[in-house]
């Protein structure tokens, strides 16, 4: 069953899958982590239209399922070009419309993923600002700080201690649910894993995908709690 | 001229009038104390002037800055910055930044300051060394030196309170403002408090302390005010206001503080 040339097939296959998987972790994160912060000084906002934009959003990203919301990125243009056709909408709209159905299933992947994490982000980041005291951004402005000096000498890094530990299981989640991808047939690691039941009828590859999953995750817990022990030297 | 003047100033959070007509001056180099109970609008008072709160209506006036005007509506922020280095305030319950050390408590403020300097780039180290040279020399004046490295964390809430006076007082202020500086503390802590801003006062440093230390306010003073209901209801020297009371009221509350 271990058979070296099997080894030898399986370890590259899922080895690419993990590639793959990577890829949309990493992408994500660096686009969802900043987008997140704007989402949420757009759900703090005083300007009350695009606070409740902001708002809805969330709402509805977060009430609903990745798989749906990749499904409706990547095929919703598409539906949306057909159906434009039929109603005689401007020629431009359905050219535009209809360039983005033949969008990367790639691209798709990273934009629903980033929107859905970005979303979740935003809700932590939130709740990080709003517990800062208000006596903090008193005493930086009584001190003729101005807002902007406030929020990133004074208060950024108090919210990140704070949020930390929800941060690290959000991103946690990320690295699992990268495997959702699969569904627009993107060749991640369980479908890497997967190809060999239907190839050679063999089980173990599928399971082992488990153990890149473990071993990622593992590394990135034991990141995480370094970041978290080298922000303890203070208590708020 | 007054280094400090209020007039007439107002101030209603939803539908209670808190300030209902505020109206006092105060000499360079002098140290009124702000006394009364609860509730009757001594912290307003230190909280629109130094600009946290914006008062309803009125006129107030720091060293010849208009600080609040009714009259006049809209303004920049960098206009309203530039008016907060004249005073400085100190809180009841500190608000010391809790990630950074003493010396980075005091000196934060001041550097980020001094980067808006037009030599900042050229004199970039010695002006450094100038400001942290500054926040010893302060820090040592509220006897913490040895504290320099520590965090907030680490400090008594006495201690605490005396980084936040050298943290006030890097920024060179022309008046100092007082939030009841020792209402946060267990009893046996005041005292070294009181004897910073005790020290302070012989340096001729014009502060405004709103207080509930009697015996202190008296002794430090050179003017009292009693606050009742959102107005003053008597000033004077502290002798006028704790030995010879003309309100029935001052009496009930000065009363209240004698054993």
């Amino acid at each position: 069953m271990f058979e070296r040339e099997i080894l030898e097939t399986v370890i590259p296959r899922l080895a690419d899958g993990f590639v793959v998987t990577l890829e949309i972790f990493f992408l994500t994160l660096l686009i969802s982590l900043p987008a997140g912060l704007l989402l949420s000084f757009g759900s703090m906002s005083k300007f009350k239209p695009l606070k409740y934009v902001v708002k809805t959003l969330v709402a509805v990203i977060r009430g609903t399922p990745l798989v749906l919301q990749l499904i409706v990125i990547f095929y919703g243009p598409g539906l949306l070009a057909t159906w434009a056709q039929g109603i005689e909408i401007s020629n431009f709209f359905i050219e535009w419309m209809s360039s983005w159905h033949v969008m990367d299933r790639f691209v798709a992947v990273i934009v629903s993923f980033s929107l859905n994490y970005a979303c979740y982000f935003s809700e932590i980041y939130r709740g990080g600002i709003e517990s800062i005291s208000k006596g903090q951004y008193e005493a930086c402005q009584v001190l003729g700080m101005t807002k902007t000096q406030a929020f990133f000498k004074v208060v950024l890094m108090q919210v990140v201690k704070r949020i930390l530990p929800p941060m690290s299981n959000e991103i946690i989640t990320l690295v699992k649910d990268t495997s959702l991808a699969r569904v627009i047939s993107i060749y991640e690691l369980i479908w890497a894993g997967e190809v060999f039941i239907k190839l050679n009828g063999l089980l173990w590859p599928l399971l082992a995908t488990g153990i890149f999953y473990l071993a990622f995750n593992g590394l990135l817990t034991v990141i995480f709690g370094k970041i978290e022990k080298k922000l303890d030297y203070y208590k708020t | 001229m007054s280094i400090l003047e209020v007039k007439d100033l107002k101030k209603s959070f939803g539908k209670t009038e808190v300030l209902k007509g505020v109206s006092f001056t105060l000499e360079e180099g002098e140290v009124l104390s702000i006394i009364g109970s609860s509730g009757s609008g001594k912290t307003t008072i230190l909280r629109c002037i130094n600009q946290l709160e914006t008062a309803d209506s009125g006129y107030i006036n720091v060293a010849g800055n208009v600080f609040f005007d009714e009259k006049i509506k809209k303004e920049s922020a960098a206009e309203k910055r530039k008016r907060q280095l004249l005073v400085g305030l100190v809180f009841q319950d500190f608000h010391l930044f809790p990630q950074y050390n003493v010396l980075d408590n005091v000196t934060l403020a001041a550097k980020l300051l001094a980067k808006e300097r037009e030599d900042y780039k050229h004199n970039k180290k010695q002006i450094i060394a100038e400001i942290e040279e500054k926040a010893k020399v302060l820090l040592g004046k509220v006897g913490l030196l040895e504290k320099i490295s520590n965090y907030p964390c680490e400090l008594s809430g006495g201690q605490k309170q005396r980084v936040s006076i050298a943290r006030a007082l890097i920024m060179e202020p022309k008046v100092l403002f007082f939030d009841e500086p020792t209402s946060a503390l267990d009893p046996e802590l005041t005292g070294e408090i009181l004897k910073v801003i005790k020290g302070l006062a012989e340096e001729n440093v014009t502060m405004v302390i709103v207080t509930h230390e009697m015996s202190f306010a008296k002794a430090v003073s050179s003017k009292v005010i009693f606050m009742d209901d959102g107005v003053i209801e008597e000033s004077g020297t502290p002798e006028e206001v704790f030995d010879n009371p003309k309100s029935e009221r001052t009496k009930a509350f000065i009363s209240k503080f004698e054993d």
